[in-house]
């Protein structure tokens, strides 16, 4: 394709276009053969990382135990294909410590990803990491390790609707210094959005997830080692 | 036309030298200022970013030299663009396989790789005028100097900003790690440091050289 720009110098406006045309092919082919490589080694690495992470949102845990939530209730990961995966953790004497939940949502230039930690005990939050973002060094990154932004995630109440369908109070992020209700989050100054973000993923998450889960708590409870 | 393209000189030391000391891309030309401020807090954050800058230098060179007589002057800077821009995805991809913790740590500088002018001005001032081998040549020199000018920095700041090395303790347990060298403000101060280091060696031998030639010419 790039050969006929040498023939053809007496028309610039062709030879422009097959050059960049040329070079944008050449270059899809290589981004694309370099996925294909490289996200098997992408995607396990997500993956150490998201079991490493249950252990940060859900203190105490000694053992994880890898769940699916589908139509028929909680079941072990591996003997289903469909639903949401779940990470349940139990402390060194087998209770039940809480659920990790995985989430994700749009933030200020790319999906965030967090894993959040429920417990049906409390029916509260207890805990949030965040797993991959691509915020405003300096700014937006700092929902990564903000201790009185990730103070919030101790104890943030999610206590499900009378009527079974979604929660009492929807979490929500309210600007910083504002939190006054136990299911509010505080913002972090100079990093609304993203924290803003967190909330809203959190808040959908939970709204359609931890209904379900309080319906099932029993079934969390039971640690057969899996 | 053809004498832009034509380039018989061959390949010497200094092909490969001058990015190291005299065209120093940080220290003399001052190019790429984002990376070389933002990720020099550590000598491992210092190092990846080194080395992915060096590949995305020496691959987009290679490659916009074989291009060279493809590519019609009006769009130069826009392919130019396109070739670096792949190299840098390409980078990015190989980082979040080998690590996801360096991946974070490095964040969006990563991609900003794209808007690094180091790398643009070199295939626009030289690989798009030189045969491949010589621009390649030419690349892993610039990026040697580029990543042993990120190692200055990085080094000096973990050392006094962390009391650490490459994560390995230096000073022992009573070291008051001064926190500001690992914030941005360090970067400043750290790279004002190696600047001054860098033009006073220039200047000095600037006038032993000035010296010795009017002692010659005495």
């Amino acid at each position: 394709m790039t050969t006929d720009v040498q023939t053809q110098p007496s028309t610039p406006g062709t030879a422009m276009i097959l050059t960049l045309g040329g070079i944008a092919m050449l270059a899809g082919l290589l981004v694309v053969l370099v996925y294909h490589l490289t996200m098997p080694f992408i995607e396990a690495n997500r993956q150490a990382a998201l079991e490493r992470a249950v252990f940060d949102v859900l203190p105490g845990a000694a053992t994880r135990r890898d769940l699916r939530l589908t139509e028929e209730g909680v079941v072990p990961a591996a003997q289903a294909d469909g639903g949401r995966r779940l990470y349940a953790g139990y402390n060194a004497d087998g209770g039940l410590v809480g659920v990790a939940i995985p989430a994700a949502g749009q933030g200020y230039q790319d999906t965030i990803r967090i894993l959040y930690g429920y417990d049906p005990g409390c029916e509260c939050i207890i805990g949030m990491a965040v797993l991959g973002h691509k915020e405003t060094p300096g700014l937006g990154d700092k929902i990564v390790d903000d201790e009185d932004f990730h103070a919030n995630f101790d104890g943030l109440q999610a206590e499900v609707a009378p009527d079974g369908d979604g929660l009492r109070h929807p979490i929500k992020t309210v600007k910083s210094g504002e939190k006054d209700d136990p299911w509010e989050i505080d913002a972090i100054s100079g990093a609304t959005i993203s924290s803003r973000a967190i909330g809203k993923m959190m808040n959908q998450s939970a709204q359609a997830l931890i209904p379900a889960l309080k319906a099932n708590a029993d079934q969390l409870r039971q640690n057969d080692g899996g | 036309m053809a004498d832009r393209k034509a380039d018989p000189s061959p390949i010497d030391a200094d092909t490969f030298l001058e990015g190291l000391w005299r065209e120093n891309p940080v220290f003399v030309m001052l190019l790429g200022m984002c990376p070389v401020l933002a990720v020099t807090n550590s000598v491992v954050n210092a190092i990846a970013m080194g080395v992915a800058t060096t590949f995305v230098l020496l691959a987009s060179s290679v490659l916009v030299s074989l291009l060279r007589n493809l590519i019609p002057k009006q769009v130069r800077i826009a392919s130019y663009i396109v070739i670096i821009a792949t190299f840098v995805t390409i980078t990015d991809y190989v980082i979040q396989a080998v690590s996801l913790t360096l991946y974070n740590a490095l964040g969006a500088f990563i991609q900003l790789i794209v808007v690094n002018c180091m790398i643009l001005g070199r295939a626009e001032a030289y690989a798009s005028k030189t045969r491949p081998l010589k621009a390649a040549v030419n690349a892993l020199g610039m990026g040697s100097g580029f990543t042993i000018a990120l190692l200055c920095l990085g080094s000096v700041r973990e050392l006094l900003g962390a009391g650490t090395l490459l994560g390995f303790p230096v000073f022992g347990e009573n070291f008051a790690p001064w926190v500001v060298m690992i914030l941005p403000p360090g970067g400043f101060f750290v790279l004002g440091g190696w600047l001054l280091l860098f033009d006073w060696i220039n200047q000095r031998n600037a006038r032993k050289t000035e010296e010795a030639e009017v002692a010659r010419a005495g």
